[in-house]
């Protein structure tokens, strides 16, 4: 694909380049036309595009099936999710090594959210390995050509893999050490949880910098007050701040044209989030951004603007 | 201990109905909440009257049992009941169930109970906890004495994961306590932050695979 390079992610964060991730979610259909068109708005504009693997634990089309038909019909790099809710180590092992051979090279290795908070909550969770165990599986498939319990794979997968954490938990000292364990295991980037907390996100950054594992932070445009009302209350620990829910809220009700309400949610979006990131990129030797904007495209454009390439 | 909870009357009743003479054997082992002589009494006037209702009389003998997972006590406590009635009705966990059916494999035996854990209660009348799932690799000693294996919804053995907030976890909405974050906690009180960064390998299942043996089969 790139030279030297397993993925175009890995080449532009091992060249030290400021990178932005999207997020597809593929969903409970057999046709993904919309995703890929999706992906097609986003080239140009993320180096690759997050796929999920049965988000929320809902039983969508397979994680791998549709990174296969995103790449292939949208021309967009991916990095594929995998959680470790729904197989045992053979089944990991065995998505993997099609995932490989589907030209598939990057992975984000989950534990994934429990089944109890899914679409189907009588389901058996398997949690045969932890999302740190399956970084490990990963880098021994890759560095050593075995699976797991040591058997030679022929033609062995070369991936590149990545974590995630999350820079609002707290207490953040466990958060870090989690990290430095997912490291040990041999994580080779992070992608983080939705922030909104500059400080939080700054004192983070911080603790994590000594591992010089690239860090690309998790942001979460919000395309209106429904969304982000909806996101305060439903995600824990990760609250919107009040002034940008005071702002939505007044825009929602007070601007009755709806082309003009777009364009000044879009402006005060591209206000914070320009901001925030800004500040951290100046502050902080932050990787990247994975701009999580689920049908709202049209802002990474000129959010990327003001933040910079 | 064992702790169990007690089946809906009907379906017991629907397990014995097609019979008459019922033995109520309770179990003073360590199932819990109490199941001995005085809850196979109350077992038995249930049954009765709930007969009754129906237009079916039964007649219970209610007795118990020192240990229901030991076949020789299991032997010498029913014995004398077992050609006077037609079915048994255990009142301890699964073991028990199984042993009286081990040593007197000719005549109908039915559980009262689901077992449900292997827990404790802070005190009496209080809600039981689970705290152990036997998984044959006791882990305590690595983590501060709190287990993740029963306690982590997840089993997760390199916890807390992204669903833990102040303390609490993501299963059943953020009420109960988020185990690894207990563990956390325990070994930063104890100095011992070490063996929380430490990485834990993948477990090997086949130690917690059923069934399992123990003593002359050893493995």
């Amino acid at each position: 694909m790139s030279g030297q390079y397993i993925s175009e992610l890995e080449r532009h964060l091992k060249e030290g380049k400021f990178v932005y991730t999207g997020e597809l979610e593929p969903e409970k259909t057999t046709d993904i036309s919309e995703t890929i068109e999706m992906a097609r708005e986003l080239k140009g504009y993320v180096v690759a595009c997050n796929v999920t693997d049965n988000p929320r634990a809902c039983a969508y089309i397979s994680s791998v099936v549709a990174s296969y038909l995103i790449q292939k019909e949208a021309g967009m790099e991916v990095i594929f999710q995998l959680t470790c809710r729904d197989r045992n180590r053979l089944a990991l092992t065995s998505e993997l090594l099609g995932a490989y051979a589907l030209g598939i090279r990057n992975v984000l290795a989950l534990t994934g959210d429990h089944t109890t908070l899914g679409d189907n909550p009588q389901a058996k969770p398997v949690f045969d390995l932890d999302s740190a165990q399956l970084i490990y599986m990963i880098r021994k498939m890759v560095d050593e050509k075995t699976d797991l319990a040591g058997n030679p794979i022929h033609h062995p997968p070369k991936f590149i893999v990545g974590g995630v954490a999350n820079p609002n938990a707290e207490p953040l000292e466990a958060e870090i050490l989690k990290f430095a364990r997912k490291v040990k295991a041999g994580m080779q980037f992070c992608q983080t949880q939705v922030t909104f907390d500059i400080e939080k996100t700054k004192a983070f950054l911080k603790e994590v910098e000594r591992f010089e594992v690239p860090v690309i932070l998790g942001i979460f445009p919000l395309k209106s007050y429904g969304i982000a009302e909806f996101f305060d209350k439903n995600v824990p620990g990760c609250a919107v701040p009040r002034h940008l829910l005071e702002s939505l809220r007044e825009m929602d009700k007070g601007i009755t044209d709806k082309q003009k309400r777009k364009q000044k949610i879009d402006e005060l979006n591209i206000e914070f989030f320009g901001e925030f990131c800004r500040e951290l990129r100046k502050t902080t030797r932050l990787a990247g951004l994975h701009v999580m904007a689920v049908g709202y495209t049209r802002i990474i454009p000129p959010l990327i603007e003001v933040i910079g390439r | 201990m064992i702790v169990t909870r007690e089946k809906p009357l009907d379906e017991i009743l629907g397990y014995i109905w097609p019979f008459t003479k019922i033995l109520i054997a309770g179990c003073d082992g360590c199932v819990h909440p109490p199941r001995g002589l005085r809850e196979a009494k109350t077992y038995a006037l249930m049954i009765e009257m709930a007969g009754k209702a129906k237009g079916k009389q039964f007649e219970c003998i209610p007795v118990t049992v020192a240990k229901q997972c030991d076949n020789n006590i299991v032997y010498t406590s029913l014995q004398s009941y077992i050609n006077e009635v037609d079915a048994v009705l255990s009142l301890a966990c699964g073991v028990g169930v199984q042993v009286i059916v081990e040593v007197f494999p000719d005549i109908p035996v039915f559980p009262a109970q689901n077992t449900v854990f292997m827990g404790s209660q802070p005190k009496e009348g209080a809600i039981f906890y689970e705290k152990c799932r036997a998984c044959g690799e006791c882990l305590l000693g690595y983590t501060g004495g709190i287990c993740p294996v029963t306690r982590c919804a997840k089993s997760l053995l390199n916890g807390p994961c992204g669903g833990q907030v102040n303390g609490k976890c993501e299963v059943g909405g953020w009420v109960r306590d988020c185990a690894w974050y207990l563990i956390y906690q325990r070994l930063k009180k104890l100095g011992r932050l070490d063996l929380f960064e430490e990485f834990r390998p993948p477990r090997d299942q086949r130690i917690a695979s059923s069934p399992r043996e123990v003593g002359g089969l050893v493995r």
